[in-house]
Order: C-alpha cells, then structure tokens, then sequence
C-alpha cells in the first residue's frame, strides 16, 4: 500500500520529532526552563511594589500600563533570585527583560509569573513587546544589578 | 474544460480584488522596513500612521489575499475535477458577502479607526465596521464552501467507488479546517467585541478572547497553506515533467491536517496568563504532529522531482536537481511553487522552534516570529497564490502573459528578498528586538534616550530583503495588470496541469470518507481545547472595558 522508502521517511519523522520532544522534557526537568506559571487573580498584582524577603531573594510586582511599566526603575543585588509577576491595568502588554529568558504577557485580569537569576551586574532593559497603541515603541523599564553598590 | 461566463468572472474577480488591494499592502510592507531601521523617524507617513499601516499590511496580506484566494480556486478545482459548476446563486451571494466585509473592513482601516493590527486584540477597540466587515468576509467563504459540500455529496452519490481526486480531498479538508477554526472567532467578533465595541457591554473577558482568537489563528495558517499544498501534490510533479511518487501520501498528510490544526492553537499563548502549563505543553507536543504531514510531504515531492529530472536524463546523487525547469517561461509557475518549498525548509523548520514550549521564551513576540512566519506565508503560501493567480488569470481570459521573462523571474527575486529579510528579523529577534513596533522612534533613534544600537544591522537586513521583495512584488504588478489590459489570444478555457500518480493506487475506503476523520477531529478538538477555555474563564480576575489605541484612558460608556 505505502511504499517502503515512503514508510521508512516516516518512521524516521516520528523518531525526530520525539527527540524533539525529549529535548523539551529535557530542558523542562534538567535545565527548569519553563513558561509562565498560572495564578489565581486577584487584587494586590495591582499594586507595584518590590519586595525583599531575604537577602537573596526578591520579588517584583510590574503593573503595564498605556504606556510605562511600574515600577520603571527597579535595584537588586548581584546574585539575587527574583520572582517577576506582571499584569496589565488596561491593554495587553508584552514583558521582555534583553539577554534573560524572560518572555511574558501583561494582560488585564490575569497574572503571569517567572523566577529570574542575575548573577551578572549590569542595567538589564525590558521592552514592551505586544502592540498597546500609539506609545508602544516609548514603553520600556529597567532593572538595575548592582545594588547595594549603587550609592 | 470550458467554464460558464459566470464562473469565469466570479474567480476573475475574486482574484482581481484582493490582487489590487495586495498594492496597498506591499506598499506598507516596504514602509514597515523603513520605519523600522530607522530611516525615518517619524509616526506616519503621507497621513497613513505606522500602526495603521501594520494593520491593513496583516488584513490585506495574511486575511483578504488568502480568503479571496482559497474561494475562487476552490471554485477553479471543484469545477475542474468534479466537471460540475458551482450553485450561481450561492457563488454570487459568497462573492458579494466577500467583496462587501472587505470594504467596510478596509474603510475602517484607512479611516484610522482600527488600527487594532490583525490579531485585533481586546481591550484595544476597533470601530464596529472592521469586526463586522471582517466577519462577511469569513461568512462569504462558508456560503461558497457549503455549496461544494452539496456538489460533493451528490458526486459521491454517482460514484460511489471511484476515489475523489486528490485536489477535493484538499479542498474540502482545508474549507472544515477552516469553518471549525472561524466558528470561534466569529463567536469572538460577533458575541463578544461586536456589542462590546458598540457599549453594549462594558466589558470583555480578554484571555478569553485571545484563546478564542487563537483557536482560529493557527489553523489559519493551515488554510492559507492547503492550497498550495492542493498545487504541490498535483501539480508540481507534472510541470517538472514527471509523476506524483504517491498520492496515498498526500491523503494521508491531509487528513492529519484534519485532526491537528486546530488543537495547537494555544502554542501561540505560552506567555500569557490564565491557562495552564499542562494545557500548553499538551498543545505543543501536538503540534509536533501537525508537522508530521510536512515531513512525509517534502518527501514525496523531493522523490517526485527527481523522478521527473531523472526521465529528463539526470544522473547523479543530487546533481539531477539542476535538469529541473527552473527560470522556465512557458512552466513559470514551476518556480513559483519550488521557491516557495525551499522558503518552507527554513519556515516549518523555525516553526518547530516557535511551538517547543519553553524555548519560545527566548524569542516570543520578538522580531523572530515575522521572520519565520514570512518564509511561511510570504514563502510557498504567497507564492503560490501569485503564481496561480496569473495562471488562473491567463487562462480565464484567454490572454498572453504581459512580461513573460519577468513573471519567470519574480518568485527568484522574491526568496532572495525574503531570506534577507527573514534572517535580519531573526537576527534581531535573538537579541530581543520587538515585533510590531515603530523602533525608529525611540529604539532606533540615536536622538533618543532609549537608542538600542545592537538592533542596526539586524534592522537593515531587514530593510534591505524587504526591499528586493518590493521589487519582486513591483514587478509581478507590471505583468498581472498588464495581462488583465491586454488583448485577448486565444479561447478562455480552465485546464489546471494534473500530475498521474507514478505507482498504480487502489482506492482506500478509509481515505476516501470524511466521517471517522471529522468525529475524532471533534474528539481532540474537545479534549484539547474544554480545560483552555474552562481555565480563561476560571482564572481570570476581571474583565476590561475598551481603549482607544490613542488614549491610555477607557473609553467612557454610553448611558
């Protein structure tokens, strides 16, 4: 019925693609590279605040807004493990901190939440990367590694 | 064959509208480059704002060409194939609906008053007249697809034992394909924004409406490329003068695209809120499924070219390749088609990267994704519309190709520009730079604070790829209008090429019937897609009234 090089191409397709997909349970348990978490909403992700809960570890809370993000200036100590949550208090906004895997959505009524580690010192830039109207391109932030350097 | 007049000029026009508003545009793809490599610095340009161009670039490209496109060589191939000429009255009533929507869609747009970009995301609002012209423009398409059901149905009745040509196992797979996906966003458009954006209703569940959206979106992609894929597997093999290798393998890799298409659809929303990780990965491994019919499919094209090359005296291991007809006049649309195959190595390729969850936080919403997704759909989907269009243009009218040595070499010039454009934007992207932004404002701007240096080059590439595919589109413009002016030739007539299998095929009754495919095609699509509506629903905190794209406060509510 289905000629043998022709079943031969398609076992090899398969075994691609479950190595593919290997790679992907790999980078999962392995490397913890993983999306967003799903959280239950609720109002205080609408306050923008940074937190410290120990010396280590910090969480910031983004509020995106039309069209800046909150907190706009954010400083943590080289070596700190940070847990990002970001939402939208109007449109849908991107969240895109340059050179970290960090890749989210700010959206209204919902949360999303990543944990970063910056271990090297420097200005890390996020942008704003879904279109939000007529100020997208101005839309960015910054977190500063350095501190308590900063003084 | 001979067509009816009436036929005739049903396809005619609706290749020659969606052909026209491809200037409008192309033009605003070249604009994107320029705005974003920073030669400009400046908003809009001749009162058309960047935004306002990005949205009727996305409509008029990715959602009017390829609807327009799919209904009249659907008309073209169930004519063809099943010698039976489609309902006047549902033909005329789809076109009208189409041609219509399309109008109050693009009024809307050019008016500035929904400069939403195609995806159309809410809480962004968009005047009622774009939602409600887009939505004709779905609706005119099933009015069409039910009549080839019927014409079908009433085929098989006559010949029960003969297997339906492989080009209507296309065509039906793709028009179920796609009146399943457009059922959730007509849902979207028409429930949920269409009272919304008149006040109605203050408020909009916006993860809702993006899991709705995105239902839709991905298997979008798959009807934009089954028509081309229709032209692959039956046509491909005889203008390279040779045979389909098997035509079992392209009714199984469509009846594949059956299934996957649409359980995938939350690939697209690895970053977002309010759906769960067990709901992502699940869509992404299925996803890897939905690739498995491109596989098996650039097998068996490889196979059948260099079938074809080897009859024509080829010797060699890869040498046989070059006896193919390229940059051949009389078989133009040989190239359109092979460049568009080898622009979808690298597309289908990226687009695994794209869907392999986690690893799309490196490159989501970035420069990336127009990089791939324009060696998808600016690559053998675009290309293959084009060069059918013109094909289909000559033969309806019974005219000469305008520029013959042209029309040959635009689908060249074209994967040239787009393999520039495309690596520029990836480029950019794996350095983080946006999609969908006006970066010679601020990010490409040296006069602005938030100037971003690492982003020139990449954005020049761009520029310079978008700019050769201007050309190629330039060009194609001179010989589509001026066939479509010139004299007729010869008698109008319909004969699409039609490749013979090269093996002797029985009919498989299995992959000759739609029913066990639609009920497990329902089955995933439940399965799937139950626990991401029930978690957008669950999980979301509030809902969020409109805004302008202008105006960072809502709008305010009519009493």
């Amino acid at each position: 019925m289905i000629d043998v090089f022709e079943r031969r191409i398609i076992l090899v397709s398969i075994l691609v693609m479950g190595l593919f997909i290997l790679a992907i349970f790999y980078a999962m348990g392995a490397r913890k590279a993983d999306v967003t978490e799903c959280l239950p909403y609720d109002k205080t992700y609408e306050t923008a605040r940074v937190e410290q809960l120990d010396k280590t570890t910090y969480q910031i809370f983004y509020v995106a807004r039309m069209w800046n993000f909150e907190p706009s200036v954010a400083y943590i100590p080289v070596g700190s493990e940070v847990d990002l949550f970001v939402t939208s208090n109007d449109v849908v906004h991107g969240f895109n901190v340059y050179n970290k895997n960090v890749n989210l959505m700010a959206v209204p009524g919902g949360v999303t939440k990543t944990t970063v580690r910056f271990d090297q010192p420097g200005v890390y830039k996020v942008v704003c990367h879904e279109y939000c109207g007529t100020g997208h391109q101005n839309m960015q932030a910054e977190i500063i590694v350095n501190y308590p350097k900063k003084q | 064959m001979q067509v009816s007049r009436f036929l005739r000029n049903t396809i005619l026009i609706e290749l020659f509208v969606p052909i026209l508003l491809l200037t409008v545009g192309i033009y605003h793809g070249l604009m994107q480059v320029i705005y974003r490599a920073g030669v400009i610095h400046q908003s809009s340009v001749a009162k058309l704002d960047y935004y306002q161009g990005l949205t009727l670039h996305g409509v008029i490209n990715a959602v009017v060409l390829t609807t327009f496109f799919a209904v009249a060589f659907g008309h073209a191939t169930i004519a063809f194939y099943l010698k039976k000429e489609p309902n006047k009255k549902a033909t005329a009533l789809s076109m009208w609906l189409m041609v219509i929507g399309t109008l109050l869609a693009a009024a809307a747009m050019l008016a500035g008053k929904a400069s939403v970009l195609y995806t159309f995301y809410p809480p962004l609002k968009a005047h009622p007249a774009f939602y409600i012209g887009t939505a004709m423009l779905i609706i005119g398409s099933w009015v069409a697809f039910f009549d080839w059901v019927t014409i079908y149905l009433k085929w098989k009745k006559e010949n029960p034992e003969t297997n339906t040509p492989l080009a209507i196992i296309g065509t039906l797979v793709n028009f179920t394909i796609w009146f399943v996906c457009t059922t959730a966003v007509a849902y979207e458009v028409l429930v949920l924004l269409v009272p919304w954006s008149l006040g109605h209703t203050p408020t909009v569940n916006v993860p809702l409406a993006r899991t709705l959206f995105w239902f839709f979106g991905h298997a979008l992609v798959y009807f934009w490329l089954l028509p081309s894929y229709i032209m692959f597997y039956t046509m491909l093999p005889k203008l390279a003068g040779g045979k389909l290798y098997s035509a079992t393998a392209g009714r199984i890799a469509f009846f594949i695209f059956l299934l996957l298409s649409i359980p995938i659809g939350v690939h697209h929303q690895f970053g977002d809120p309010s759906i769960g990780r067990g709901v992502k990965l699940s869509q992404s491994l299925l996803t890897f499924g939905v690739a498995l019919p491109s596989f098996i499919t650039a097998f068996t094209l490889a196979a059948s070219l260099e079938y074809a090359a080897r009859k024509r005296g080829a010797t060699g291991l890869y040498n046989w390749i070059w006896k193919l007809p390229f940059f051949r006049k009389d078989v133009f649309l040989f190239g359109y088609l092979i460049n568009g195959l080898i622009l979808f190595i690298f597309g289908g390729l990226t687009g695994l990267v794209l869907a392999s969850y986690s690893l799309n936080n490196v490159v989501h919403n970035t420069a990336f994704i127009p990089g791939h997704f324009h060696m998808t759909v600016a690559g053998p989907v675009f290309l293959a519309i084009l060069g059918m269009s013109i094909f289909l243009l000559q033969q309806l009218t019974g005219k000469k190709i305008f520029l013959p040595t042209i029309n040959a070499i635009v689908p060249y010039l074209w994967t040239v520009g787009v393999i520039i454009f495309s690596s520029g934007l990836m480029w950019g992207g794996l350095m983080g730079e946006p999609r969908r932004t006006n970066l010679g404002l601020t990010y490409l701007n040296p006069a602005s604070d938030q100037y971003h240096p690492y982003w020139v080059i990449s954005s020049m590439l761009g520029l310079a790829g978008g700019g050769i595919m201007f050309v190629a589109g330039f060009l194609y413009f001179i010989s589509f209008f001026g066939t479509l002016f010139s004299k007729r030739s010869t008698e109008p007539l319909l004969d699409l090429p039609e490749s013979e299998p090269l093996h002797e095929e029985k009919r498989i009754p299995v992959l000759d019937t739609f029913k066990p495919w639609l009920a497990i095609m329902a089955l995933i699509i439940f399965l799937t897609y139950l626990p991401a509506i029930s978690d957008a629903l669950n999980n979301t905190g509030k809902k969020a009234p409109p805004y302008l794209p202008t105006d960072p406060t809502p709008v305010v509510q009519k009493k």
